[in-house]
């Protein structure tokens, strides 16, 4: 307990300004590992993209990012908090949000329902109970609805919205949260050119003010990102850079681009 | 002051409880009224009070299941508790006219050979201490269950086995003599209540007004609570829990929170009922009560409070005519009827007049559970 403690506060020192901070992580799930001592630093600021063919544990590091699993072993430390001992609702109030790979949205409440679950105020039910809205809180939902262009359908059920409006609904949610690190799963899946296009712009308006990982398949994407790029593979970190960087990677080239 | 308007509003914003609110108080009226000038017969009155304390117990049944997707197939316990606090109120004012005319010991406990009163007997000969009870019981037995149950994440057909083997455990227990509750008996042979005798017709009257009142309370209430912010949460958990959780909510504390109403609002149903019906005993835990009660509200429509007040009224309509003309086919009836709905209505009686929003009924809010 005390070792793994002073484990993590030399991690802090030796990681100065890190916002996130990934060293050794190993995850096993019965036998297999997903993560084999995976190491990754991201500064307050940053925007990062993370790829890598499936099964190269992409999602396994989000949800050790986020609590849902415990790493064997290995450091996970966001901005001085132990993340391998918070579980998920703690890690979120930490300030940690996550849009999921398949969009999960809540169907039966509105458009305007799902923002106003998401928005930054205090989670307990005590609190919830008489709750009501503050104006600059309807300012900024109404600022939310706007930037992912889902103000016309505020009053709409969630689960009556197409594939891409509930990714943009989603990315709303993490906005309303307003966390420190956004965790973002294949934002563009299922998107047509010109939705990625504007989601593309959206993730580089969000990351003004927010540090952001975003995960995704489409090259096209991450090229339009252009941020620094982590490649996955077998759990473990093969190569990172600019795009351009690891795209000339041969063995990046081998288990990824080349198939 | 803005939370209370936010509350009025939100009451006011779907019309259905409100109208049913109109409409069970008129009706209570109207029967009070009748009864007293002679057009009503007294038969009617503590029947009618018998439904509208069984739809209060669908209502709380609603608030978890409809709302929080929490199965109980347990709450004939909280039901039951509060039944035997205000049973236990009705024995100790007896005094010594029972049958042992013991001037303080109910009749079952001189028959036990106990000379003096358990300690948990204490304090009911006042009535507001066992109207306490009755809400206070029920509230914390579902606060340890719930507690520990949603904190090791136990939830879906196992939460529902568990909350099973809750009320076929205190079944058992009361059954036993020396848990000084009346045994396979129960208790009984109530004569007054607040001063006035329990079997006159104005306590009747009543006791069924007063059931209706509470009903009316606890359906704005219930709807308040489900349009707050925390109900909104609670419909989320119910339909993806792990979901909430991302967001910073604990899932547990709303679960939690919605389980301990709902049980005391089970235990009042049961206080207004027992004095109705005259007895309380151990069969009021069977596990099959409560799965009935349960199905009340899956007849009437899960998920919309307004729906389990007409599931719980149909249903035990249905039950007094069938076992009345044919008393053998009943339990047949029942299970065809639950069939039926479950196949042709999944959104029950009422989604028979809400068919406008029929998209609603692809979502996890009516699969069963």
């Amino acid at each position: 307990m005390n070792a793994a403690r002073h484990e993590a506060a030399l991690a802090q020192r030796l990681t100065p300004g890190s916002l996130l901070y990934l060293d050794g992580v190993t995850v096993t799930f019965d036998g297999f590992r997903a993560l084999n001592a995976l190491s990754l630093t991201l500064e307050p600021g940053e925007m990062r993209a993370v790829i890598g063919p499936n099964g190269a544990g992409k999602t396994t590091m989000m949800d050790v990012i986020t609590g849902k699993t415990h790493p064997d072993s290995g450091i996970a430390m966001f901005d001085g908090l132990d993340l391998t001992r918070l579980d998920e609702p703690a890690i979120a109030e930490a300030g940690i949000g996550r849009k999921f790979q398949k969009p999960t949205v809540f169907d039966e409440h509105s458009v305007l329902g799902n923002i106003l679950l998401a928005l930054k105020n205090p989670r307990g039910p005590h609190r919830n109970l008489l709750f009501t809205l503050r104006g600059e809180e309807r300012d900024r939902i109404d600022h939310v609805l706007s930037t992912v262009h889902l103000a016309d359908a505020r009053d709409r059920r969630a689960g009556e919205l197409s594939h891409g409006q509930k990714q943009w609904l989603e990315i709303g949610m993490l906005l309303a949260q307003d966390p420190r690190l956004l965790l973002v799963d294949e934002p563009v899946a299922g998107m047509t050119d010109a939705e990625s296009e504007e989601t593309a712009a959206l993730l580089v308006e969000i990351n003004r003010n927010h540090t952001v990982l975003v995960v995704e398949h489409d090259m096209e994407f991450v090229r339009a990102l252009d941020v620094r790029v982590t490649v996955l593979h077998e759990g473990s970190v093969l190569a990172e850079g600019s795009i351009d960087h690891v795209s000339a990677d041969p063995r990046v080239v081998e288990v990824y681009l080349g198939r | 002051m803005t939370g209370a308007v936010a509350l009025l509003r939100a009451i006011a914003a779907d019309r259905a409880v409100p109208i049913a609110a109109v409409v069970i108080l008129a009706t209570a009226l109207a029967l009070a009224f009748g009864n007293s000038n002679g057009t009503v017969p007294n038969w009617l009155v503590p029947l009618v009070g018998k439904y509208l304390c069984y739809a209060l117990l669908a209502v709380s049944i609603d608030l978890v299941w409809g709302y929080g997707g929490i199965l109980s197939l347990g709450h004939g316990v909280f039901f039951g508790l509060g039944g035997y606090a205000i049973g236990m109120h009705m024995m100790r004012l007896i005094g010594p006219r029972g049958v042992y005319a013991h001037p303080v010991l109910p009749d079952f406990m001189v028959f036990l050979n106990w000379t003096e009163l358990p300690w948990y007997w204490h304090g009911f000969q006042h009535f507001p201490f066992a109207a306490a009870m009755a809400l206070l019981v029920p509230g914390v037995v579902a606060l340890v269950f719930g507690f520990l149950a949603f904190r090791s994440r136990v939830t879906g057909v196992y939460l529902s086995i568990i909350t099973q083997a809750l009320t076929f455990a205190t079944m058992l227990a009361f059954f036993r003599n020396d848990m000084g509750f009346g045994g396979n008996n129960g208790l009984t042979d109530f004569r007054d209540l607040l001063g006035f005798p329990v079997r006159s017709d104005g306590m009747r009257i009543a006791l069924m007004l007063a059931s209706a009142v509470a009903l009316v309370l606890s359906l704005l209430g219930c709807r308040a609570l489900v349009a707050s912010r925390f109900g909104m949460v609670l419909v989320a958990v119910r339909d993806a829990e792990s979901r909430v959780r991302f967001l910073g909510y604990r899932p547990e504390h709303y679960k939690l929170v919605a389980l301990v109403i709902s049980a005391m609002l089970a235990g009042l149903a049961g206080a207004l009922y027992v004095p109705q019906v005259g007895i309380i005993n151990p069969s009021e835990f069977a596990p099959a009560n409560s799965i009935e009660a349960v199905v009340w509200v899956a007849v009437g429509g899960r998920g919309r409070l307004v729906g389990a007040v007409l599931g719980a009224v149909a249903v035990n309509a249905a039950k007094t005519w069938f076992t009345g003309a044919l008393p053998e086919l009943w339990l047949f009836a029942l299970g065809l009827l639950f069939v039926l709905v479950t196949l042709f209505l999944p959104r029950g009686l009422l989604g028979l007049f809400t068919l406008r929003r029929s998209s609603i009924a692809a979502t996890p809010a009516v699969r069963p559970a």
